[in-house]
């Protein structure tokens, strides 16, 4: 483990029983998210993209802790929760906050805005009173004036204070590492360009580390400052965002990449498409997960994996840049792929 | 201010030929018994034949409502509508029932984000095809049948024999979005009103289905009024873009001009906080403060509480400002060219 890493994930596996039928037996299984690595570094903002399905928000739920994995470790500098550095369950979730989409469904209607920032100081030992000083800290740090938003109830703010409310409860647990799932997809553009600037603005000033998901792909080009792609529950490239949009080595994030519009009047039309859709994470295709729809599959694509693999071209002189291809793994089979060394 | 005011010229993209649409001054009001909200607040404009025109804005701007009034699909003991509204000189706020079916899914079709408001679970997608040109041109079974199987052919379903037996259950999110689009230009409408039907889709998805309803759009010559929040989305398929807030147009031009050079405070606030990868590092624009709210709009500009040129004289309503023939602009800072 290199040291600037926060948070490494090893071989994270994930399935879903599908049940069906009058005695709901287990009828089938989605693999959600299987057998991914990767690592978050310190103060970065890592961008996790992949359209629906393809296991964002399962990867994002198991970060947390939210939910438990199959199989494979997640490790806070280099400790696991029960393993003998003694880290906690608790001390791991305060450390590595949350922040969902639906800005309404994460806060309890009942609750103030104040008190729901301020439960979680208390759970962890903080007095009520010492809680609502910090939240009302915390509150004019998103940009809420405490005077007008303490005492008031989530149905009575904007989806995008609403949002702010959310960032808020997690930073005040003090967390080094907040998770973002969609934070801005349900907020208006306009609205969303001030969540953005508040999520960069914090992060500057409390040296915090983002995993940023999100379907936006503009977004998390804005955001990020490593990409991580992900179809059908595997990683199909990671890399550093430039990297990843100016020289994308994997077929699908080409396709992704490709997908965006153009924003440009006389540049429209000419994306070259895909067909149809992503198939289902329950039966994924052997070999590659994207040789069905892939315009570069062989015979190798279908029957053996490609794991992830140094870009072996140009402009990844640091090795930071990997995708999954057989097209980039010496030796592969593939016809396109580069001499095996001798 | 009515579009009666404006050289009939200047709201048409192609010079000369009558514009299919013409609304002018509508306004929709929801009445209910503790509040009354202020969707449509005078929206005027014309379509041509043929022609694209895209209604872009936040959500709760009033964009689906305007394009559900075309069709007259508000609930009408809670709805009062006022101005006019006329698609090939037909005049849509006064028809009858009969016409109004006869219209709806014949000359005029609609589409949406949710496929399953199109169709009903319980019978095949096949079916359901089948019965609409039936009923609308009048086709015999297997007329009607030859027609489904084009249709599915049309807007690209693999295997489209097989898939006129398919249930809309059965079918993936990309080829339900297909087989709607195939019920609704199954009559040939001159005019379809979309309204987000890529919002819920998936990047590589949405791409393809843009792309088809722009060919067959210019291939079949059919007018299109399509609603959508996304500026990406309103690029890549309109002629002309009309920019809505708070239930009115506050700018109309070709896309082009719209998206290089806006001119209303609002448009120029939506663009600079629409994010792209060339502002990375950068701070966003971003407008400030919260979407209108339509139960208690401001008197005047809707605008103003967000816009930094706020002044004195935009407490009374803008009018429009045609700052160039094609060029529709509501802000007191608007001028011709
Ligand atoms: N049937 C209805 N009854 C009451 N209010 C409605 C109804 N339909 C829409 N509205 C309200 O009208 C406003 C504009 O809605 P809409 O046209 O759907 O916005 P957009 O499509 O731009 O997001 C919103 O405040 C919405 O809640
Ligand atoms: S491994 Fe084969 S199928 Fe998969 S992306 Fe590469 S070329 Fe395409
Ligand atoms: S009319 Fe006034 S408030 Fe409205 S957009 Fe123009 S300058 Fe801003
Ligand atoms: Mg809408």
């Amino acid at each position: 483990m290199s040291a600037d890493v926060l948070l490494e994930v090893y071989a994270l596996r994930r399935y879903f029983p599908i049940r069906g039928g009058l005695l709901q037996r287990q009828v089938a299984t989605v693999q959600a998210v299987d057998d991914i690595s990767f690592a978050v570094r310190r103060g970065e903002t890592l961008g996790i993209v992949g359209e629906s399905g393809c296991g964002k928000s399962t990867t994002a739920r198991l970060l947390i802790h939210l939910l438990e994995a199959d199989a494979g470790t997640i490790t806070l500098e280099g400790r696991a929760i029960g393993d003998a550095s003694g880290l906690t369950a608790r001390e791991f979730r305060r450390q590595v906050q949350m922040v969902f989409q639906d800005s309404y469904s994460s806060l309890n209607p009942r609750c103030t805005i104040e008190d729901t920032i301020a439960y979680g100081p208390t759970v962890h030992g903080l007095s009520w009173s010492a809680a609502r000083t910090r939240a009302r800290s915390l509150l004019g740090k998103v940009g809420l004036d405490p005077e007008l938003f303490a005492t008031r109830y989530p149905h009575e703010l904007s989806g995008g204070q609403r949002q702010r409310v959310n960032i808020a409860r997690a930073l005040a647990l003090e967390p080094r590492v907040i998770v973002l799932d969609e934070p801005v997809s349900a907020l208006d553009k306009s609205v969303e360009a001030q969540v953005l600037n508040l999520l960069v603005d914090l992060k500057n000033e409390l040296g915090l580390t983002y995993v940023f998901i999100s379907h936006d792909l503009n977004v998390v080009q804005y955001i990020s400052d490593r990409v991580l792609v992900m179809y059908l529950g595997k990683i199909v490239e990671v890399g550093p965002v430039d990297s990843i949009y100016g020289n994308p080595r994997h077929p699908y994030t080409r396709a992704l990449l490709g997908a965006m519009p153009s924003m440009d009047p006389d540049n429209r039309g000419k994306q070259a498409t895909l067909t149809g859709d992503p198939p289902n994470p329950i039966n994924p295709p052997p070999g590659c997960r994207f040789h069905t729809r892939c315009a570069h599959a062989e015979m190798c694509c279908s029957t053996r994996e490609p794991k992830l693999a140094a870009n072996t071209g140009t402009g990844n002189p640091t090795g930071d840049h990997l995708a999954a291809c057989h097209m980039l793994i010496p030796g592969s089979g593939h016809s396109a792929a580069p001499a095996a060394a001798a | 201010m009515s579009v009666a005011t404006i050289p009939k010229e200047c709201t048409a993209a192609n010079e000369g030929a009558k514009p299919l649409v013409r609304v002018n001054n509508l306004t929709v009001r929801f009445i209910t018994r503790d509040r009354t909200i202020d969707a449509v607040n005078g929206v005027s404009f014309t379509v041509d034949a043929g022609e694209v025109l895209c209604i872009l804005g936040e959500s709760g701007s009033g964009k689906s409502v305007t394009l559900r009034a075309m069709m007259r699909l508000l609930p009408p003991h809670l709805t009062k509508i006022s101005g006019e509204i006329t698609v090939d000189d037909e005049d849509i706020l006064s028809l009858g029932a009969p016409a109004l079916s006869d219209l709806r899914g014949g000359e005029v079709a609609m589409i949406f984000q949710e496929p399953m408001t199109s169709f009903d679970p319980v019978f095949t997608i096949g079916n359901q095809i089948i019965e609409t040109v039936k009923r609308h041109d009048g086709l015999s079974e297997s007329d009607a049948r030859k027609r489904a199987l084009e249709l599915l052919e049309m807007v690209q379903i693999p295997s489209p024999a097989r898939r006129l037996d398919n249930y809309p259950h059965e079918m993936s999110g990309g080829m339900r979005q297909r087989a709607m689009i195939a019920l609704a230009l199954s009559c040939r409408p001159r005019l379809l009103l979309a309204d987000e039907p890529t919002t819920a889709l998936d990047a590589t998805v949405q791409i393809q289905i843009l792309q088809l309803l722009h060919r067959l759009q210019r291939e079949l010559g059919m007018a299109v009024l399509f609603v959508t929040h996304d500026v990406g989305v309103a690029v890549e398929i309109s002629d002309r873009i009309a920019v809505m807030y708070a239930g009115r147009f506050v700018e109309t031009g070709p896309v082009r001009a719209v998206i290089r050079e806006p001119q209303h405070p609002y448009t120029q606030g939506l663009l600079a906080s629409t994010v792209n990868g060339a502002m990375r590092g950068k701070r966003l624009e971003a407008i400030p403060g919260s979407p209108v709210n339509l139960a208690a709009l401001p008197p005047g500009c809707a605008f103003a509480p967000r816009c930094r040129h706020a002044e004195p004289a935009c407490a009374v309503p803008p009018p429009e400002t045609w700052i160039e023939p094609t060029r529709m602009v509501r802000c007191i800072r608007a001028t011709p060219k």
